[in-house]
């Protein structure tokens, strides 16, 4: 029953949280003995975490933390992903059932503090959008009142939609489910006159309809929905790796590395090339490991943008434009503090 | 060794006392340890939330409700949703239980057979699966909104719920029909003491009704009428709370007719025959002679049914019907505070489980054979 499911995890997580602080070894340290990353990710967001049809994760968020293997280890499939639902994320972070969050999770004032979690840099620049069927004939989501809307539980999607028909004096009826995949079905289904979540979900979403070109998704963002990976507080050197490898992805594609030139760019000129790739050594020890880490990033992993086109770009089911998530050499966002 | 341990009373006071200490320091154990790491890894802790604004929109309520409304005002509408749910699911799980219950026993083959499908078909499907089909059910297969015909003028069965006409202001005739209904039961058990109908009690409900006639609001139907997406005006019944009554009530009614049919079949096939040859006829056999006997079989094992019908409605949540369990998962998200979240619903699952022991205990007691109550 899945009831009784639900209770024996609040209990297990409670039991956790409760015994805590018997044992506080370094998350580090742990990863080590144990071998692997353990991370949380979405159980089916294609384009950012799902798996492909031989069972192998794929997407940029998967990507990310490939790299903390990479990083960690010099082996990017040292790593194993526990898919979460956006309501068992935080409580699995914070119990300690995964190490790193890299689930499209939305940066914000109080998950930074109240919730307890530290954000790694965004590595994806998002907004909350709407979907609707084309046959409705609705353009602009401002036609949306007295719509009912079915919305994910769990996410920071259920307040900007109640913020932003309240902004606007509409009405609406918000349907609330846990499950991704029953709330699409209830959407198509015609339970509901709109789909909310952000505008990148609702490209993959879309990919998983029987005729995606029925599905029109409507102008209006709503929100600013920073996308990063998040780890527990209260441990700085883990939080620092996580960063740096986030800033290394993007580095990498600043540098114009890439996991099929690296080995000719470690033979480059560029000092700040080197450093990254640890020839000049100094990165490494400074966050406590391997001096090849960048190397073994971009090497197994590829760059940013690598993983960019090959998971959501232009040639993907999912065809979305680099936009704000373009470098800022691009006139996108995407900028890594210096390596050295 | 002083004396006193030789003392048997003395030892097992010892031992009990002993027990309850460790547990006692367990708790407290725990439940320390739990605030220490809370505030090391500065995750908010308290109940304070509750009183600051819940921000997110609730799809359906009894209350008066919005986004700026607080958290516990969010949880009283997820309460009341579960109570809703509780209440109309565990009469009609009763009532079809004690139907088919009773069909089970019944001498006429088909409709024994019948309602031995119906139970094993219903006993032996996961309900989360069932909730799913009927919700699927009502949301594929029934008309879109705008396709509806209507069926007695103004009813609307549509895939976003049924839809029905429905007075404004129910206050007062809900009023009085419940003193009405109320006299009538006092007339009757007068009448089937003495054998004459007095009809006093009546003045009242009578004198109430010819007051709110003539002052009163008008009684106003308003009926449903297609305006934007959906339908307004009337009320209405969502494919959520639906599919979630539906689910549990055929699924609960099963247990519950297993639990009358065993009821029934205890009773001595002797009690039966010694009423028939007073001259009852059948239908007074069963009624005075083998149900009152029967219920003291049924009620104790009814109870943990009640209590499953309310529990399992924590399965809302799947579908997407507003329960407590629903809206405190919200909760939980946007404030981080899973601990205390938990704690309420919790808290609030075990005092309803405790108050329906506490009446079905007191309705036990009163059909149990005097000096036998157990």
């Amino acid at each position: 029953m899945k009831l009784n499911n639900r209770l024996i995890a609040s209990l297990a997580l409670l039991a956790t949280v409760m015994w805590l602080g018997s044992a506080q070894a370094s998350t580090i340290d742990e990863i080590k003995k144990r071998g692997h990353v353990k991370c949380g990710v979405s159980a089916g967001l294609p384009g950012f975490s799902a798996p492909d049809s031989k069972g192998n994760w794929q997407g940029l968020d998967v990507d990310v933390c490939r790299a903390l293997g990479a990083a960690i280890f010099g082996d990017a499939k040292k790593v194993k992903f526990v898919g979460l639902s956006a309501q068992q994320r935080f409580t699995a972070l914070q119990s300690g059932e995964v190490d790193v969050l890299t689930r499209n999770t939305t940066h914000t004032l109080s998950r930074d503090t109240s919730v307890g979690l530290n954000f790694a840099p965004t590595n994806y620049y998002d907004g909350q959008g709407f979907m609707v069927k084309k046959k409705s004939k609705i353009t602009s989501a401002k036609q949306l009142s007295g719509a009912a809307i079915c919305v994910q539980q769990g996410t920071t999607t259920e307040r900007n939609l109640a913020d932003y028909f309240r902004q606007n004096k509409m009405k609406m009826k918000p349907i609330v489910m846990e499950g991704n995949d029953e709330l699409f079905k209830a959407f198509l289904a015609g339970r509901c006159d709109a789909l909310t979540t952000d505008a990148s979900g609702l490209a993959a979403e879309r990919t998983k309809a029987k005729n995606p070109n029925e599905l029109v998704i409507l102008p209006e963002v709503i929100s600013k929905e920073p996308l990063a990976a998040a780890v527990r507080h209260g441990d700085d050197a883990f939080f620092d790796i996580v960063k740096w490898t986030v800033y290394a992805l993007i580095s990498a594609e600043e540098l114009g590395i890439t996991s099929k030139n690296v080995d000719q760019k470690i033979k480059s000129y560029n000092p700040d090339v080197l450093r990254f790739l640890g020839k000049v050594p100094g990165n490494g020890k400074a966050l406590g490991l391997d001096e090849k880490w960048a190397y073994s990033i971009v090497k197994q992993v590829g760059n940013y943008g690598e993983s960019f086109e090959k998971h959501v770009g232009k040639k993907t089911a999912l065809r979305l434009d680099r936009g704000l998530n373009a470098l800022w050499t691009d006139g996108g966002l995407m900028y890594s503090p210096p390596l050295k | 060794m002083p004396q006193i341990f030789y003392s048997l009373a003395f030892r097992r006071h010892l031992l009990q006392f002993s027990v309850l200490g460790i547990v006692a320091a367990l708790f407290w154990f725990l439940i320390s340890n739990a605030i220490t790491n809370l505030s090391e890894q500065r995750i908010a802790s308290g109940f304070d939330f509750l009183f600051t604004e819940a921000a997110f929109d609730i799809g359906e309520s009894f209350i008066e409700y919005s986004s700026t409304s607080s958290f516990l005002k969010a949880f009283q509408v997820g309460l009341l949703n579960t109570l809703l749910v509780a209440l109309i699911g565990n009469i009609f799980a009763v009532f079809l239980g004690t139907f088919i219950g009773m069909a089970r026993v019944s001498s006429n083959w088909l409709i024994k057979k019948v309602s031995d499908v119906y139970i094993e078909t219903f006993r032996n499907i996961p309900l989360l699966l069932q909730l799913f089909f009927w919700y699927v059910l009502i949301s594929e297969f029934l008309p879109s909104v705008r396709e509806a015909e209507p069926y007695l003028g103004s009813v609307f069965l549509t895939q976003r719920g049924l839809y029905f006409p429905f007075p404004q202001n129910i206050l007062e005739p809900t009023a009085i029909a419940l003193f009405a209904l109320i006299s009538l039961v006092m007339i009757y058990r007068k009448w089937r003491k003495s054998n004459r109908f007095d009809f006093k009690p009546l003045l009242l409900p009578v004198v109430l009704g010819a007051f709110v006639l003539i002052f009163g609001r008008p009684l106003e139907f308003t009926s449903p009428m297609l305006a934007g997406f959906n339908f307004e005006g009337g009320a209405s019944i969502t494919p959520e709370l639906g599919a979630l009554l539906l689910g549990l009530v055929l699924y609960t009614a099963a247990f519950i007719a297993e639990i009358v049919r065993s009821g029934i079949e205890s009773i001595d096939r002797g009690q039966v025959e010694a009423g028939m040859s007073l001259g009852l006829k059948p239908p007074l056999v069963f009624q005075f002679i083998v149900l009152p006997q029967a219920m003291r079989v049924v009620v104790p094992p009814l109870t943990s049914q009640l209590l499953n019908l309310t529990k399992n409605s924590s399965l809302a949540v799947a579908i997407g019907y507003p329960d407590l369990l629903n809206v405190s998962n919200t909760a939980l998200n946007q404030t981080g505070q899973a601990v205390e979240c938990i704690l309420i619903v919790m808290l609030i699952y075990l005092s309803f489980s405790l108050l329906t022991s506490l009446v079905m205990n007191i309705y036990n007691k009163k059909t149990a054979i005097p000096g036998e109550a157990r």
